[in-house]
């Protein structure tokens, strides 16, 4: 094969050096082709994790050198009525948006599990707004969100429904944000169609001599063999939703009434607009450690609802 | 088994298949509206934003609203920089993660297995930890409004794409490397020679999922690029929306259209390797 050909025209290394040290040759190039890798986690993850670790017991507002104050800043986050109002928006948010999803995308995907006609034509309809997140889909559904001219509201209205001032009011705002975390919860239907197909038909036929029921076939089959992929959604989800800014930005600014101040607009108000590094430094820490938290609890209690085909077997 | 029997059974399907395509039909087209509308609207004369009821399809087509786009803000040389950027960034993230990923699946050296598991660990890290000390360190080297803190990162090894490309690299059977290892071929070469060319596909995924991040990454631009001559397209739509005639439907949704055409273009010639990409990561895994 041409690939071989011309491998043979490699370097040949002398069988000295190679019987000598033949171990270390190897860790050697192993290192060199990890070192793209081991850089980027000094410079871009360990030091700036460090740095930030110490910022967040500084006050640096970039004009002057930074400050050691201890445990201040997290001592000033107890009676910062905005961090906690930031992370009760940022929370409520994940609670709604995170389960919604996957409840929207396992109900797609079983839909389209249907062995249906142009399954790859849905399949890619309900994928596509997750491939243009950010300011696209913020600026256009700030117009379908419009209280007075927006679509939205205009087809509430032919049901006889009165819309809410979605984006004005700070009742409905974060709901807005919600629906539109809905809509781009399609790369999760992927994943599930593809959890779906890997539940062996056998069960469901065995369920089926034994008369059960199509919903509890689903509800005592399909969701236990899925469950790994649900988990492992649900963690990306928590992650990510944690971080939303681009919209909140664009759209509302954490605007009206704050109603929508999610965490890392907060951070990132006071990082670049107030100058407040060591504040936001510790901010990050924090949200770090909600998302550690929250991971740590949806893992603890996975062992009860998460099932895996290598327990039966021991069983 | 009655006919009558059968006969209920088949009257039973049909209802069941009448109800699934339905369900299908009107949630695609739940999905699909913000996209017709915003196409829709990109055609819409002056002032359709403030119309009650909003017009579906506008009377009459306005192609000029595009050109409109161009003429509000330098829209090519947004376009340019994203692309650019975009570029730059996929490239430098093949390869290294892929030389990466090929030391974790291919190579042994001390250390490799925990240092694989500190990969996985880092994907857990929200970059908000890092974002500060990052950009006090770009303003440090005087990169703040230059390409490349947007730019570097990715050539050092991102961590989700060296997952993705290890657990493709370990499927690749070993028969071929061990034979030119026989014939003393270097590791670079079979990585090169080898490796690479098996791995078409998957690195195809890489590309488009970097693509479709990069180029709607709007964080890191936000901090990195205070000059409006250097912006992404997503700034540039933003400063469209923000600062030039704000409050024009027509033009916003114009400018939006040009801004997604890349992503969705490339999704549609692609998908199947997104698919795959997405399977991959998310269940094997």
């Amino acid at each position: 094969m041409a690939e071989v050909s011309v491998a043979q025209q490699g370097p040949t290394v002398g069988h000295r050096t190679r019987r000598l040290s033949r171990r270390h040759r190897e860790a050697l190039i192993g290192y060199l082709f990890l070192s793209p890798w081991l850089l980027g986690f000094v410079i871009f993850l360990l030091g700036p994790m460090l740095v930030s670790l110490y910022l967040s017991l500084a006050e640096y507002k970039v004009i002057t050198p930074p400050r050691w104050i201890g445990l201040a800043n997290y001592e000033r986050m107890f009676g910062d009525d905005l961090f906690y109002h930031a992370l009760s928006v940022t929370a409520r948010y994940t609670a709604f948006s995170v389960p919604l999803g996957i409840a929207v995308a396992l109900g797609l995907a079983v839909l389209l599990n249907q062995k249906i006609v142009a399954l790859g034509l849905f399949r890619t309809i309900f994928y596509l707004p997750s491939i243009i997140s950010g300011v696209a889909v913020a600026i256009v559904f700030a117009w379908l969100f419009n209280f007075k001219f927006g679509v939205l509201n205009y087809l509430l209205s032919l049901v006889g429904v009165t819309g809410p001032n979605w984006m004005g009011s700070p009742r409905w705002a974060l709901w807005a944000f919600i629906l539109m975390s809905v809509w781009s919860a399609g790369s999760n239907v992927v994943i599930f169609l593809a959890a779906l197909q890997g539940v062996p038909k056998a069960l469901y036929e065995a369920a089926e001599i034994d008369g059960a029921s199509s919903w509890h076939r689903f509800w005592n089959i399909t969701l236990p063999m899925i469950s790994p992929a649900i988990l492992f959604v649900a963690i990306i989800g928590i992650i990510g939703s944690f971080q939303t800014f681009t919209q909140a930005y664009i759209m509302t600014g954490g605007g009206p009434a704050n109603s929508t101040l999610f965490y890392l607009l907060y951070l990132y108000k006071n990082a670049f607009n107030w100058f407040e590094m060591g504040y936001a430094s510790a901010l990050a820490w924090v949200l770090f450690l909600v998302i550690i938290v929250c991971t740590i609890l949806l893992l603890r209690t996975s062992a009860r609802w998460v099932y895996y085909e290598g327990d039966a077997r021991a069983r | 088994m009655t006919t009558k029997q059968s006969r209920q059974r088949q009257f039973g399907w049909a209802i069941r298949q009448v109800i699934l395509y339905s369900l299908l039909l009107v949630l695609g087209l739940a999905f699909l509206l913000p996209f017709l509308w915003t196409l829709s609207s990109s055609l819409k004369p002056a002032g359709s934003g403030f119309k009650f009821p909003p017009e579906f399809l506008p009377k009459e087509f306005v192609w000029g609203n595009y050109p409109q786009v161009f003429v509000m803000i330098p829209f090519m040389s947004f376009f340019r920089n994203s692309l650019f950027v975009t570029g730059m960034s996929v490239l430098g993230e093949l390869i290294s993660a892929s030389l990466v990923a090929y030391a974790f699946a291919r190579l042994r050296f001390p250390g490799r297995d925990t240092l694989f598991l500190l990969v996985l660990a880092t994907m857990m890290i929200p970059y908000p930890v890092t974002m500060v000390p990052t950009f006090i360190l770009f303003k440090l080297l005087g990169l703040v409004n230059t390409y490349f803190p947007l730019i570097l990162p990715p050539w050092l090894g991102p961590a989700f794409s060296i997952f993705l490309l290890r657990q493709f690299f370990l499927t690749i059977n070993t028969e071929l490397d061990e034979a030119a290892k026989v014939d003393g071929a270097s590791e670079f070469l079979i990585y090169r020679r080898i490796i690479i060319p098996l791995s078409k596909p998957v690195l195809a995924t890489v590309a488009i999922f970097g693509f479709v991040a990069y180029w709607n990454d709007f964080l890191n631009p936000l901090i990195y690029l205070s000059e409006s001559s250097m912006y992404t397209l997503a700034l540039g739509v933003n400063f469209l929306r923000s600062f030039r005639g704000g409050g024009e439907l027509s033009i916003q949704m114009a400018a939006s259209v040009m801004f997604v055409a890349p992503c969705i273009l490339l999704f549609i010639i692609a998908q199947r390797y997104v698919v795959e990409g997405i399977v991959t990561t998310g269940i094997k895994g």
